[in-house]
């Protein structure tokens, strides 16, 4: 299906967050996640299905003010 | 010392993390600065780049506590999703609470703001607001719950140091038992003085080191600053006045026309 991850379109094949995460090569990292703007906090990726054309957010620790 | 939070914090400078020019001069400018926290934001990650990492690790080997920002959010919405996912990425509580209302002076949206810390604190996040040195806004900030006030000297970035020095007297005077941080517009060590002289109790500083021509210089100049500033406001500065006054004793002045 075709997501838009971080503002690009992409075609993932997992069905759920998690394994998204890990085809999109994301897997050991240190990084927070939304999916349509609503926070999906680490223990409910594997839960968290996904569907055409969802928008998710993938952030990790950045410089900050 | 003063706490945050009742975290003892021995450093009154708090440093940002941003626009350094390179990995290795933020880890000097932290470490000639001897602060005990740093500020730091989320943004989106690149697979193959894994930029976030890489500075992740670095900021843990600095050993400092971290502050994480809502930096960039324009809405309650953003602010308060920002700050959930600052909470699981960086295992803190405490979130530095941006809510942008103006582009040109990114001045926040205190309306917006105090939306987004009453909802914050009933879940237990413990909010650093940066806010505007308005008494209305710091009441209802520390209605919402927050324990601490960030708010700022001028606009962010723009080195123009402490703009509203009424309205920030006015700030200190009336919440005097609230750690207060100035927060934005710093530009030279002496402005950083003068908010600790002020009985500012820290500030935070981020572009003016992180530009600086030798950020970590700048940072050690900035130490300076901030531990004379405080020392200043404890031996109880004069107050100023219109008309001279000679400091030599006039009695005993000798006839010399």
């Amino acid at each position: 299906m075709n997501l838009q991850v971080n503002g690009q379109w992409c075609e993932v094949r997992a069905a759920d967050l998690a394994a998204a995460l890990a085809e999109l090569g994301f897997a050991d990292a240190v990084l927070a996640t939304a999916v349509n703007g609503q926070f999906v906090p680490a223990p409910e990726r594997a839960t968290a299905t996904l569907a055409e054309g969802d928008r998710v957010e993938i952030l990790a620790p950045m410089q900050g003010g | 010392m003063f706490t945050l939070y009742d975290v003892p914090v021995r450093s009154r400078l708090l440093l940002g993390t941003a626009r350094y020019p390179s990995p290795m001069i933020l880890t000097e400018a932290v470490q000639a600065s001897g602060t005990e926290v740093v500020t730091v934001s989320l943004r989106r990650e690149a697979a193959g780049e894994r930029a976030g990492q890489a500075f992740w690790s670095l900021v843990r080997e600095l050993g400092v506590r971290v502050l994480p920002n809502t930096a960039g959010c324009h809405t309650v919405k953003e602010a308060v999703t920002t700050a959930h996912m600052a909470r699981e990425v960086f295992g803190t509580r405490w979130v530095k609470l941006e809510v942008i209302g103006e582009e040109d002076t990114l001045q926040p949206d205190v309306f917006g703001l105090v939306e987004a810390a009453r909802i914050l604190c009933a879940e237990e996040f413990e909010v650093f607001p940066y806010t505007t040195e308005d008494l209305t806004v710091a009441e209802r900030l520390l209605a919402a719950g927050c324990r601490v006030l960030m708010p700022w000297g001028s606009p962010i970035g723009s080195g123009h140091g402490l703009n509203n020095l009424f309205g920030l007297k006015a700030l200190r005077a009336r919440f005097a038992q609230v750690p207060l941080i100035i927060d934005a517009g710093i530009g030279v060590p002496s402005h950083a003085a003068q908010a600790l002289e002020l009985g500012f109790d820290a500030v935070l500083i981020n572009t003016a080191v992180s530009q600086a021509a030798d950020p970590a210089r700048m940072a050690g100049a900035f130490a300076q600053a901030v531990a004379a500033g405080r020392e200043a406001f404890l031996a109880g500065p004069i107050e100023p006045r219109d008309m001279a006054v000679p400091s030599s004793p006039v009695v005993g002045t000798a006839l010399l026309s």
